[in-house]
């Protein structure tokens, strides 16, 4: 069974002053189960607090965030974040800096066992393109390397949602284009409900399945896209086995 | 200028700026002392000898390690006379090979022959009397130094660490006086009197002494001027006033009261070895010994040199113990290993 | 903490037969006084090393370990907990807080042992005034539990020491980004389990760089330890030597105290083992969370609470006294004004003369080393300096120091002891106590410098001195002045050193404070202590400054 992800006149607050407006102000949406929803938006629109309060980093003033009818957020209901299933993937990266690329990726994992956790640690390389390079550092990583091993420890231990926190920004235009068409296959692949926030157009519409536009603490609309056949073709490209897109 | 230049020229002129001051070699005609003693206390003395002998002086105060610096220099050493206290400080310099002896009448009639080194390779030039502090309304007239480890004083004892060299000095005169073991039964009847850590200075025992800690103490003699001279209504002359002085002797009947010195000896490679002498000579010399009475509050070794009032007052003239200075240095080392064994100190 | 970086090939022939010299000198002279104190430790009579393992060692050593570990908790967690707050939480006077948690490096340990056993004593105020509260009339009926204690020791020695620890956390806090805390949750890690598996890893090496330096400060202390009267492994040497005119035995002592010294550096390593990742790559630290009402006022009492007890209050109370004495018509001696411009002066010399020799030294150890780690043998030798208490230190330097002297005054006929005289010998002493703070310092920020950037500079055509001329140098301004900085301030606190070497009629401010203090007579004392603080005030107040904002402006690195 895979999740739905319902967000219910959501409120979100920074001050407690009435006279400023909120952050998130009142926004309603749902993302169907195996879809990537993109929130697209000028900063501070809001966009990256609602992420934010998915993942259980931000408390909620009014309105409630459900995954597959479990409430996750509500004024009353605040689920600590590591017990959401949620997994993220930051704006840089985040990668553990003292820990190696296949350490990062098996962090999460430590409820499997060393051979279990070994076999889905190299799955997960072998996804992102990158095989071989797990005993590398961080620091010995190129941006996009950087983010594919970030994407890889986000999935290892399968989250219901996956966040994507603005994760190309940081890159070049030609590796966020290379890169951007990656993420969105693997994450179509593998069948992962995701919500992206981005304030690059092109992107967005490159990537999101649905795409809500924010403004101001409010959601504008909340539209399915359509992806045209010319797109869907691009992904045989890059299965056909090149053990190392570099990025 | 480049920069890696600029950073060699200011290092080498701010290493050498550092030193401006003393950068002199030694003119002929000074007299260049080594010390152990602070500088207020003999910079009176040496004035003086400058404005009467237009002679200059040069000082170097070192607080500890007087000999081995003496000994490093070697034959180029510029020091001339070497100054210090306690006399198995002096012994030492005198077994390091760091002095000479000295002849002179001038030295020998001032100073009493119990009180120059073999040879005369060392001169005492002041006394210092270790005597009790006691709370100025305890009922209390006399008292024998063995007598502080007595159950009575549980509790109302203060002392500075025994391993200062003052008392280090009290400890090898009372082995001399009652033996090893006698003395390591009073070193811990002491430590169970005390009424609080062995440490500080003399002049906390006063302190203490007015804060109700304790009601006696060992302390030198001569802070008992500098405390009660101070002007009124500081904390010094609050201390000074706080406290009565009892001149200690030992339990032998024909004993007296335990005293240290401050002396001084001439350098062996002393450049300026006539104008030592004519230091020395002058720091016994009836105006030079009325100053360490009347500026340092000590006793002078010359005989017919007045107290300074506040001395002969709280105080009084001294019976000093009979036991010769050379016989405490001897035994000194003997003290301070007792003084661990026993752990005073902790 | 230096990147794992693919480095040329070394070797000595890398840097050229001056620099290599240089840098080789300093390490030997550094090493000097170690050799020295072994040579005399040999030469000891084994009877009275035996009383000494009898009677005095045990103590020493139980109460030394006991200081040590008593400290290392205190500033940890002083240092750790403040620099949490003040990076990771907004509250009122957050700001000026972050640099005044430094003030306290400016007050040396004695001269705050001192101030504390004035303060605190039956009869003093601080104890007046509860007495009156309580109700109570003299120090009879009711006191405080003595200073002068192993407690009152740690706590005093606390109170001074933690902005070591401080200051490498803070920088390892303001580098790493909250992001990293973040991501650890949303892998299934609760709030315990992100501290336990990535902030302590990452905390560690800047943990074990600040607590290694407050502990050796803490073994070198011999002021303070002598005022409150706890016999510490370093008072024993002084006592051996100095009461009992037993140098060799002393020597013994150094030498064991030597290892254990090394047992520290070798845990400070061990702690560090994981530095060849960097920080992370990201320009933004962690935005800091605004507190609200009681938590604010909170944070900000919990944070002036260490800049208060290290330094507020005893400056505020020698300041007290100094007005005090002034006014009664107390005046400043001469001696005071000739201590003063000796300390500056001496201080001044000896911070760019370590400055200038850290940078051979770490230099050198760039080019030379083709290992990965920072710091090999040319810098740990250095280094080793610090490591070795002062008055050690002294004694240690004490012998070859003149012979060095008589040689060189044989050589250039003049009469005396030129060196001594001058004073050099007193400078490089200072320079060899202290080398290990530049060669640190300096090392860090040349490791920060990619190789890559060195490598553009030899492609357009630049020597190897020219690159660091041109490139490195302005670089490392602020490796540079914190180097500087750092030991002009412990070089204005020197005392041990200065009392043995110094040349004739030579007073540095330390030396009439400590005379003063020695003789129970605390007339000029206050007035000393008190310039020593502020001497040393306006160079913390540049660190807090250079150091802080060099956090936003980076080293570029690709």
């Amino acid at each position: 069974m895979t999740p739905t992800l319902h967000i219910e006149d959501l409120r979100i607050a920074y001050s407690r002053s009435a006279t400023q407006p909120p952050a998130v102000d009142g926004v309603t949406l749902t993302l169907p189960a195996g879809e990537l929803g993109c929130l697209l938006g000028p900063s501070g629109c809001g966009k990256t607090s609602i992420l934010r309060a998915i993942a259980g980093f931000e408390p909620v003033k009014s309105g409630r965030i459900t995954l597959d009818g479990v409430v996750l957020s509500s004024p009353q209901v605040h689920l600590p974040p590591e017990q959401r299933r949620v997994g993220m993937m930051f704006q840089e990266g985040a990668l553990f800096p003292h820990l190696d690329a296949a350490r990062n990726i098996a962090f999460g994992l430590r409820r499997l066992d060393p051979a279990a956790r070994t076999d889905r640690v190299n799955q997960l390389l072998e996804l992102v393109g990158l095989v071989g390079l797990g005993s590398r550092y961080p620091h010995e990583l190129s941006g996009g390397q950087q983010q594919r091993i970030a994407l890889a420890r986000a999935l290892a231990p399968s989250p219901a949602l996956l966040l994507l926190d603005e994760p190309f920004s940081s890159l070049d235009r030609t590796s966020r284009h290379r890169i951007g068409g990656d993420v969105r296959d693997i994450i179509r692949a593998a069948g992962q409900t995701a919500v992206m926030v981005t304030h690059d157009e092109a992107e967005a519409h490159v990537l999101g399945d649905r795409i809500g536009v924010m403004r101001m603490g409010r959601l504008l609309s909340w539209t399915p896209q359509r992806h045209d056949l010319a797109e869907d073709s691009e992904p045989v490209r890059h299965r056909s086995g090149d053990p190392q897109p570099a990025a | 200028m480049k920069p890696i230049h600029r950073l060699i020229a200011t290092a080498l002129l701010a290493g050498f700026g550092a030193a401006a001051v003393p950068a002199h070699a030694q003119n002929a005609g000074e007299v260049t002392v080594y010390t152990t003693r602070e500088p207020a206390l003999i910079q009176p003395l040496l004035t003086a000898f400058t404005s009467r002998t237009g002679t200059k002086v040069n000082t170097v105060f070192v607080k500890d390690g007087l000999l081995e610096r003496v000994k490093a220099e070697g034959n180029r050493s510029p020091a001339d006379v070497l100054m210090t206290v306690d006399v198995g400080n002096l012994v030492d310099l005198v077994e390091g090979g760091v002095t000479q002896p000295v002849k002179s009448r001038e030295l020998a009639s001032a100073i009493p022959q119990q009180l120059r080194g073999v040879d005369d390779q060392w001169f005492a030039l002041s006394l210092r009397a270790r005597v009790l502090y006691a709370d100025k309304d305890l009922a209390l007239k006399s008292i024998h130094y063995e007598d502080l480890a007595d159950p009575r004083w549980k509790g109302k004892v203060c002392l500075r660490s025994g391993q200062h060299p003052y008392n280090t000095a009290l400890v090898a005169a009372l082995i001399a006086h009652d033996g090893e073991a006698k003395t390591e039964q009073w070193l811990r009847g002491v430590k169970a009197n005390l009424a609080r850590k062995a440490s500080g200075g003399d002049r906390d025992v006063a302190r203490d002494i007015l804060g109700g800690i304790c009601d006696v103490g060992l302390a030198n003699s001569y802070y008992v001027g500098q405390m009660k001279a101070a002007k009124e209504g500081t904390d010094a002359r609050k201390w000074g006033d706080a406290i009565k002085v009892i001149r200690p002797t030992f339990d032998n009947p024909r004993s007296g009261t335990h005293v240290n010195i401050s002396g001084a000896s001439v350098a062996r490679h002393a450049p300026n070895q006539a104008g030592a002498v004519r230091l020395l000579e002058f720091l016994v010399s009836e105006p030079a010994q009325a100053l360490y009475a009347q500026i340092n509050f000590e006793y002078p070794v010359r005989k017919g040199v007045a107290l300074d009032p506040i001395i002969g007052s709280a105080i009084g003239d001294l019976k000093i113990d009979s036991l010769q200075l050379a016989e405490i240095a001897r035994h000194r080392k003997q003290a301070s290993v007792l003084v661990d064994k026993v752990g005073f100190d902790q | 903490m230096a990147a794992l970086r693919v480095r040329p090939p070394g070797g000595p022939r890398a840097v050229g037969p001056v620099w290599f010299g240089l840098a080789a000198l300093i390490a030997a002279a550094a090493l000097l006084p170690i050799a020295s104190l072994a040579w005399i430790a040999a030469g000891a009579d084994g009877g009275h090393w035996q009383h000494l393992v009898d009677h005095v060692l045990p103590v020493a050593l139980s109460n030394t370990v006991v200081l040590l570990a008593g400290v290392a908790v205190i500033v940890t967690g002083v240092g750790t907990a403040c620099a949490w707050l003040v990076t990771a939480f907004e509250f009122p006077g957050r700001r000026t807080l972050g640099w005044a948690l430094l003030l306290p490096l400016a007050m040396p340990t004695y001269i705050v042992a001192y101030v504390y056993l004035d303060m605190l004593h039956p009869i003093g105020p601080v104890q007046g005034v509860i007495r009156a509260v309580l109700g109570y009339d003299s120090p009879r009926q009711f006191r405080l539990p003595d200073l002068r204690s192993m407690g009152g020791a740690i706590f005093l020695m606390g109170c001074v020491l933690y902005p070591y620890v401080y200051l490498t956390m803070r920088a390892l806090f303001a580098s790493q980004s909250r992001r990293l805390l973040e991501a650890a949750r949303t892998l299934g890690e609760g709030r315990w389990g992100a501290f336990r598996r990535v902030a302590w890893p990452l905390a560690r090496p800047a943990l074990a760089v600040g607590l290694s330096l407050a502990l050796l400060e803490t073994l070198n202390d011999i002021g303070a330890s002598e005022f409150l009267g706890i016999n510490t492994l370093t008072v024993s040497i002084y006592s051996t030597w100095v009461t009992r005119s037993d140098l060799a035995a002393a020597a013994q002592i150094a030498c064991a105290m030597l290892v254990a010294v090394a047992g520290l550096m070798a845990l400070e390593a061990h702690g560090r083992r994981h530095q060849r990742f960097g920080g992370s790559r990201n320009q933004d630290g962690m935005t800091p969370i605004p507190l609200r009402g009681a938590w604010a006022w909170a944070a900000t009492v919990a944070t002036a609470i260490p800049v208060v007890l290290g330094f507020a209050a005893p400056a505020a109370y020698l300041l007290v006294d100094v007005v005090q004495r002034l006014m009664s018509g107390q005046h400043l001696t001469l001696n005071l004004y000739n201590g003063l411009r000796n300390s500056v002066g001496l201080a001044l010399g000896v911070s760019t003369l370590v400055v200038a020799g850290g940078l051979v030294v770490a230099w050198t150890e760039r080019r030379v080393s083709a290992a990965s780690a920072p710091s090999t043998w040319l810098t740990r030798a250095a280094s080793v300096g610090y490591a070795v208490p002062g008055s050690v230190l002294a004694i240690g330097l004490l012998a070859p120091a003149l012979a060095v002297d008589r040689a060189w005054a044989w050589i250039t006929q003049s009469p005396g002891l030129p060196l001594m005289n001058l004073g050099a010998i007193l400078v490089g002493a200072c320079c060899i106590r202290f080398m290990a703070m530049s060669t640190g310092s300096i090392g860090a920020g040349l490791s920060r410098i990619a190789p890559e950037i060195e490598q553009s500079a030899r492609l357009l055509g630049e020597t190897h001195h020219g690159t660091l001329k041109r490139v490195h140098l302005p670089l490392l301004r602020p490796a540079l002045a914190t180097a500087a900085l750092l030991v002009f301030v412990d070089a204005m606190k020197e005392l041990p050193v200065t009392l043995l070497l110094r040349p004739m009629n030579f007073d540095t401010l330390a030396t009439v404070l400590y005379g003063e203090a020695a003789r129970g007579a605390y007339e000029e004392g206050a007035l000393a202590a008190l310039a020593i603080v502020l001497a040393g005030l306006l160079p913390v107040a540049w660190l807090a400054r250079t150091q802080f904002a060099s956090h936003t402006r980076r080293n570029p690195s690709p």
